[in-house]
């Protein structure tokens, strides 16, 4: 509607009626203030159809629906760059859209390259949810904190918008004009050896294959490739024990035991999702099933495995090589060249009981090396997995999935160097942000200064954009057109579900420009790239009888059938084991490891991110120095005490947090924190690790010197109190007694049945809905926390909120230790509403906001609420959450409205809010029911904290409906309520954890009673 | 019947020498001389600056939401109910003086039980603020009231919030009524004194057409007795019901069946407390030691003497019962109370409501006005820590230790209680001014000789 057509004359009299008018006045265009005929006659007939109804009262009511409808969308069409005359009502209604319901699209989302599946629900063209694609094998439909949470970058409203050249606005003629200059001068000058390109890792097939092009066509162009949590351990252990970098890929579907050294199998090691779901299957235990794998973790940092572990043992991280050496040698594998005794931490009874274990499960036992740890202990593993005739049983090896295999840090390093030497006419950054990640040592800054044209590509106008002459937007994923591999090697396609938000650019489009390719856009590169694989044969002919068949079927399934990776067959080399480096000193070690949260820092803009508590130390919005009790003591520091370390001459100041279960004289520095150029929602959080971290020590280094400062600094942990007091809260068995009995040893407390209680017990005549978390097979990840966050438009608060115990999640995941204050045992527990039959908020509302539902559902009426909490202080859970301030203000962000789940309230100020067992799912699942002429059947509900947990601990369904897994949940011995004996009966049970413990370890130092606790 | 001998005589209560009309003049005459001494001045001053303070802090919180205040998540409830609970308390005194000590037939009730009931006006309006102001959408503060409306909703009236609104309206009301009908043959007097029009028209408008004939002080005698029939069980009921906001609940720390008993206690034991705290001053002020006797004073010490007693016994019943009871989280908040993190409140809780008042105990802290007046402000902070204790540290630690967690109190917290307490000083202030303080007639029916007649005879 292109009414902008005022007149000069016009203006000044428009400016006089605004100038009169009272109050703030919004207007959509020049005509409406000056109410020029066509503009009334625009308001009547154009958009709002019905307007004219107005005059009718029979028909106002329904004027006043449409009305709400019409300004909702107008919301949202001002949120996008969308010009306004596109959102107009559908003359053709597009096949499949049915207004109010959503459309899910397959694509796929890759963290350090490595791709997992999943399906983007759209509402109206809005993608509001991401889930794991179920037929995908990196996730078989479920997801973690990461995947959930990318879909908040898409919104994210501090996302570089324009192409900047030095600074400044510029156009993308501009960029164009400028880049083919400069590829032609330099290919002109030298065939373009003066022409770098850097990437992250890269997996996608179409842009190797551009790459390659770009190759062909100059062959001086290199290609560097840097990602500050990078695979190059497990590239060169393989190098080493294989003498060839294949990737190694595990089956933990047939694992009976598993040695985890200093890997975190459920977050680091590509295809955690994947690992983590195969792994809890072999965990899960029911009263017909009484069968458990064991896992052993000797870990430095504590982790959610080695939470989950049945045995842990603490060690430095510069020790675990010397464990792996002492285990290896206990199982007498060949070619091992000496050891050097035990570390502290680990004594040589538990090196014979976790050998003997591995041994007696040969075939079905899997030793994992931790990525960061050094070559050699990845060669060891090898050689271990070999010895217990674990290859091709639970493990197997394939070609890299990564392109371009080499060193990451070699790549860097030669880049730096050929910068520093003045080698490098122009450097093509796509991705990444090497500026803030580079090793410290390389000073990649001050390199970069010697390249006469920097570009940067980016979704973030970050450190390195900053020091580049050309900045260009890139698109997110939702927004892009590409493919990327999985830890399999499955290609994974990559479709967008929106136009371009910030008219971004992506790596594709911008090689192809680079390159001088005939296409330019992104669909038509990626297209054209399989079409070539169609004609050379490469695409099954089973996928359709036409190439256009294949690809729709493809895109619709996000995976490309049997582009797994083939097995190899490698052998052992002779001289495999170098024997253990140099000994590790006696100073204090420092740790880097990649954030649970913000990993190596690309996500600190994301505010569900920061939020998320990090699973081990409950921390948001920050990082800190970890550090055990026992170091704490020694160094005289405590939690929040800000230190000076200093690591070879180069500094930061770290506050620190004491972490029970972090091996002594060791520090852990989180990875992605302290950015100098980020957002509003990173800006200001953390401390940047990267400056002490050098490439002689990426991963671990001993040498730190602590200083303390004297000064303090608030962090904001969501748990302050880290031991159950004893009480009954999370139930611990041993696994061997339950095999031996079908039950577990635990307080024995009476728990009131449904006649005691002063009101009359409900009738549930339908459905009466429940669930159950099974704690044996949670890993603790708070991937369930971040999909409640994004499913039920969840607002965050902010670090100071946090500190003041406000964060608003509906589920959250209690963690305690118990047991010695130094080296705790760990249990986590999933909590959100556990919708109590005699629920103690209902009664005490005195509006009836918080209502029981027919279903057994503890309902929160969100337009009654007066925000009394009282709900919330008589909730014995604390599940219930209080918008004490608006913390749904997107005034300032309208952008994010886009995002908002429509089938789920956003609560203003002043609102108790909690859990609704995803109400609205349950809901539309009766309503597809119903239209289909069905009973609900068990699985037809599924919760967003279910469907995410990657390891399918949570369980929902129809207690009445005796065949649901949720009826059969109640029925295993190991079920119990929480806080069952207050007689609030609640909905959500749980299954109890097990240990299934070494019985050679004998158990004087292993706790299970919760009585025992000390922390 | 003989004689008692003068030193079994309680002491008198109103000074000696007094005639009808010189209480009429001594009381009637801080209403009617338009004057007021510089001290009203500084008082009603600071208590109008402070109440500007209370306007601020509950703009801002209507403003900016909750939030503002100190209260998370666990502790939900903070200053707001604290407050509530404390001048709920306060407003006990008024009504149990005029109600109850009248069914008694306590004589030395007379002096104090105008200004007593009035502060318990002023307490109850004070009180009020807070449940209002706590709430999150307080626009929405009447879905709490039994209304027809389009909604087919009534309250839910399992909730003891419910029962509060109901407790202490009907309180509010009754009380303001007792107050008034008190009130209305000193109306009259002050229309009849009054010396100009506009005076005369609002006295005589509220004395409601008094004149003093019999019939009227028959019916006065008779709706005066049912008034207090009336309020009597309100003074137990009004706190109780208070309590049950906890004690219904099923936090530790809260969920105990003493609560009610308690708190009633609690409630007469601040009630007097404040009294004294407004006593000893006023009638230092307005020279009123003859109305407002050393026998007055000595009285309510006692009350506050026996009620502090019972509220010992109420703590100790409660830790008692935690122990005794073998609940581990009603343990776990007891030690957490006696040795934990709480250890410093409940000990000052301990010092200052149950140790220091046992002073009273003594004659000589009786008799004297600053000892007494020490006594009652100490006595004050105590019952308010005692709030504090009761609502935030159950809520800090319930039954998951997970979702322990600390409430401090934010500046907003305190601008808004210290400007209730602004609001109740300019309320006192008001009504020190502009009606009688001390009821007249009732005291010149005390006047020694004569308790018959009805009128002054020396005029």
């Amino acid at each position: 509607m292109n009414m902008q057509r005022a007149k000069s004359n016009e203006l000044a009299e428009l400016r006089a009626r605004l100038a009169s008018s009272q109050g703030k006045q919004y207007w959509r265009s020049l005509d409406e203030i000056a109410e020029t005929p066509e503009f009334v006659e625009y308001l009547q007939r154009e958009f709002p159809e019905q307007a004219s109804e107005l005059n009718d009262p029979v028909s106002r009511r329904r004027f006043m629906q449409l009305m709400g409808a019409s300004l909702a969308l107008a919301g949202a069409t001002a949120c996008t760059n969308r010009s306004v005359e596109k959102i107009v009502p559908y003359v053709h209604q597009p096949e499949n859209l049915i207004p109010g319901r959503p459309l899910y699209y397959a694509t796929s989302f890759a963290l350090g390259g490595y791709a997992v599946g999943l399906l983007a629900e759209s509402h109206m063209g809005r993608p509001t949810k991401l889930e794991g694609n179920p037929e995908h094998p990196a996730s078989l439909g479920s997801s973690d904190s990461f995947l959930q949470a990318s879909i908040l970058a898409l919104y994210d409203p501090d996302r570089s918008q324009v192409v900047r050249h030095n600074g400044r606005i510029a156009t993308w003629d501009g960029f164009l004009s400028m880049i083919g200059t400069a590829m032609a001068a330099t290919e002109a000058a030298d065939g373009g050896s003066g022409v770098r390109l850097l990437t992250q890792t890269v997996t996608s097939p179409t842009l190797v294959g551009q790459i390659s092009e770009l190759q062909a066509k100059i062959p001086g162009v290199r290609w560097h490739q840097w990602e500050p949590v990078n695979r190059d351990n497990a590239f060169a252990g393989a190098l080493a024990a294989f003498g060839e970098g294949v990737e190694t890929r595990y089956d933990f579907g047939a694992v009976d035991v598993v040695l985890s050294l200093d890997a975190d199998i459920y977050t680091d090691v590509p295809g955690s999702i994947r690992y983590t779901r195969d792994f809890a299957a072999r965990r899960r235990v029911s009263d017909d099933h009484r069968e458990m794998a064991r896992l052993y973790a000797v870990e430095s940092t504590p982790t959610i495995t080695g939470g989950s572990a049945d045995h842990r043992w603490r060690v430095r991280a510069c020790d675990v090589e010397a464990v792996a050496r002492a285990i290896a040698a206990e199982l007498g594998v060949p070619s091992l060249v000496g050891g050097q005794g035990l570390p502290a931490g680990m004594d040589h009874e538990a090196v014979v009981a976790i050998a003997e274990d591995l041994r007696a499960h040969g075939g079905h036992s899997l030793v994992v090396p931790g990525e960061g740890q050094p070559p050699a202990l990845h060669a060891l593993a090898h050689a271990l997995n070999h010895h217990l005739g674990n290859i091709g049983a639970t493990v197997v090896y394939t070609d890299p999935v990564a392109a371009n295999a080499g060193l990451q840090l070699d790549s860097l390093q030669e880049l730096v160097a050929d910068m520093n030497a003045g080698d490098v006419d122009l450097l093509v950054v796509i991705g990444g942000n090497p500026v803030y990640d580079a090793p410290a040592d390389l000073d990649f800054a001050a390199a970069l200064d010697n390249v006469p044209t920097r570009v940067h590509m980016g979704t973030h106008e970050d450190e390195t954009a900053e020091l580049c002459h050309w900045h260009v937007p890139e698109t997110h994923f939702l927004e892009a057109w590409s493919d990327a591999r999985a830890y399999d090697g499955t290609i994974s396609m990559v479709q967008p579900l929106i136009e371009p938000l910030r008219g971004g650019r992506s790596a594709h489009e911008l090689l192809a420009i680079l390159a001088s390719g005939p296409e330019r856009e992104g669909e038509r590169i990626v297209k054209s790239a399989w079409q070539r694989r169609w004609d050379n044969g490469e695409l099954s002919r089973d996928l359709g009888e036409t190439f256009d068949k294949a690809w729709r079927r493809i895109l619709h399934d996000g995976v490309v059938p049997d582009s797994q990776l083939p097995t190899r067959e490698v052998a052992l080399t002779a001289g495999w084991d170098q024997g253990q480096a140099a000994t590790p000193g006696d100073g204090i070690e420092v740790i880097f490891r990649a954030d649970p949260t913000v990993w190596d820092g690309r996500f600190a803009n994301n505010g569900w991110l920061q939020e998320t508590p990090k699973p081990i130390t409950k921390l948001t919005w920050d990082n800190a120095a970890l550090v055990s009790p026992a170091t704490a003591e020694r160094l005289g520091v405590t939690s929040e005490d800000v230190v000076a370390l200093e690591l070879d001459g180069r500094t930061v100041r770290a506050p620190i947090w004491v972490l029970p279960g972090q091996p002594d004289n060791s520090l852990t520095l989180p990875l992605g924190y302290g950015r100098r150029r980020t957002g509003r929602v990173g800006a200001g959080t953390g401390f940047d690790a990267y400056r002490l971290r050098a490439s002689g020590g990426l991963h671990f280094a001993v040498g730190l010197s602590v200083e303390s400062t004297g000064r303090r600094y608030q962090l904001a942990s969501t748990q302050m109190h880290n031991s159950m007091e004893g009480r009954d809260i999370v139930r611990v068995g041993d696994f061997h007694e339950f095999r031996e009995t079908g039950e577990i040893h635990h307080p024995h407390t009476h728990v009131p049945g449904p006649d005691e209680s002063l009101f009359p017990p409900y009738e549930y005549a339908g459905h009466s809905w429940g669930m159950s978390i099974d704690l044996n097979t949670c890993i603790g990840c708070t991937g369930c926390v971040t999909a409640c966050q994004a499913e039920n438009n969840i607002p965050i608060v902010g670090k100071d909120e946090v500190a003041n115990g406000r964060e608003m999640h509906w589920i959250r995941v209690d963690r305690y230790w118990s047991g010695d204050v130094d080296d705790p045992e760990t249990v986590f527990q999933p909590v959100a509403c556990m919708h109590c039959d005699n629920a103690p908020c209902e009664v005490v509302c005195p509006v009836a906001a918080t209502v029981h539902g027919s279903e057994g559902l503890n309902e929160m009426v969100y337009n009654r609420c007066v925000g009394t909490r009282y709900c919330a202080n008589n909730c014995p859970y604390k599940v219930r959450r209080f918008n004490f301030l608006s913390y749904t203000d997107y005034d300032e962000t309208p952008v994010m409205r886009l995002l908002q789940n429509p089938d789920v309230t956003v609560r203003s100020r002043g609102v108790m809010e909690k859990c609704s067992y995803c109400v609205q799912r349950i809901n539309v699942a009766r309503q597809d029911a119903k239209v289909e002429g069905r009973e609900l059947v068990d699985g037809d509900v599924v919760t967003a904290c279910q469907q995410a947990c990657p390891a399918q601990a949570i369980a929902f369904g129809d207690l009445n409906d005796a065949d649901s897994a949720i009826a059969a949940a109640r029925k295993e011995p190991l079920h119990y309520g929480l806080l069952a004996e207050l007689g609030t009966r609640p909905r959500t049970n749980y299954l109890a954890r097990l240990r299934n413990l070494n019985p050679t370890l004998s158990a004087d130092d292993q706790h299970l009673d919760a009585e025992d606790d000390h922390v | 019947m003989s004689e008692a001998p003068d030193v079994l005589k309680p002491d008198p209560v109103i000074g000696p020498g007094h005639s009808y009309g010189s209480i009429t003049e001594k009381i009637a005459s801080i209403v009617d001389t338009g004057r007021q001494p510089k001290f009203w001045w500084v008082g009603f001053g600071v208590g109008f600056a402070l109440l500007q303070l209370f306007l601020v802090s509950a703009v801002w919180l209507l403003w900016k939401g909750v939030g503002v205040w100190g209260i998370n998540n666990p502790v939900g409830w903070g200053f707001a109910i604290i407050n509530l609970v404390w001048w709920i308390g306060i407003g006990h005194a008024g009504t149990l003086i005029s109600a109850i000590l009248l069914l008694l037939r306590q004589d030395w009730r007379t002096s104090i039980n105008r200004f007593a009931e009035a502060m318990t006006l002023f307490a109850v309006a004070c009180a009020g603020m807070f449940p209002l102001l706590h709430m999150g959408r307080p626009w929405f503060f009447y879905w709490l009231m039994p209304y027809p409306n389009t909604f087919g909703m009534w309250p839910q009236f399992r909730s003891p919030l419910v029962w509060d609104v109901f407790a202490i309206s009907t309180y509010a009301l009754a009380s303001a009524l007792f107050w008034f009908i008190g009130l209305i043959p000193d109306l009259a007097t002050l229309r009849d004194r009054a010396g100009d029009r506009v005076g005369r028209f609002i006295y005589g408008t509220l004395a409601m057409g008094w004149r003093g004939s019999a019939i009227h002080w028959y019916r006065y005698e008779v709706a005066y007795l049912l008034l207090a029939g009336l309020a009597t069980p309100l003074v137990v009921s009004v706190h109780t019901v208070v309590s049950f906001d906890f004690a219904i609940g099923i936090i530790p720390g809260w969920h105990a069946t003493i609560f009610p008993p308690y708190f009633v206690a609690g409630a007469i034991y601040a009630g007097f407390a404040m009294v004294l705290t407004l006593a000893i001053p006023i009638r230092w002020m307005y020279g009123l030691q003859d109305f407002i006797t050393a026998r007055h004073l000595r009285n309510m010490a006692k009350v506050m003497l026996a009620t502090g007693l019972i509220v010992a016994y109420g703590y100790m019943m409660e830790a008692f019962m935690a122990w005794y009871s073998a609940g581990p989280y009603e343990a776990a908040l007891l030690d957490h109370r006696l040795f934990g993190a709480f250890a410093h409140i409940f000990w000052a809780l301990i010092a200052v409501n149950v140790v220091i008042p046992q002073v009273l105990w003594f004659p000589q802290v009786r008799r004297s006005t600053t000892a007494l007046f020490c006594v009652a402000m100490v006595v004050n902070v105590g019952m308010w820590l005692e709030r504090y204790l009761i609502v935030v540290t159950s809520l800090s630690r319930d039954f998951l230790p997970s979702s322990w967690g600390e409430y401090h109190a934010t500046g907003w917290d305190w601008a808004t209680f210290i400007g209730t307490i602004g609001l109740f000083l300019t309320l006192m202030f008001l009504f020190v001014r502009v009606l009688p303080l001390i009821s007249i007639f009732e005291m010149r029916t005390l006047v020694p000789g004569d308790s018959k007649g009805r009128g002054g005879s020396d005029e």
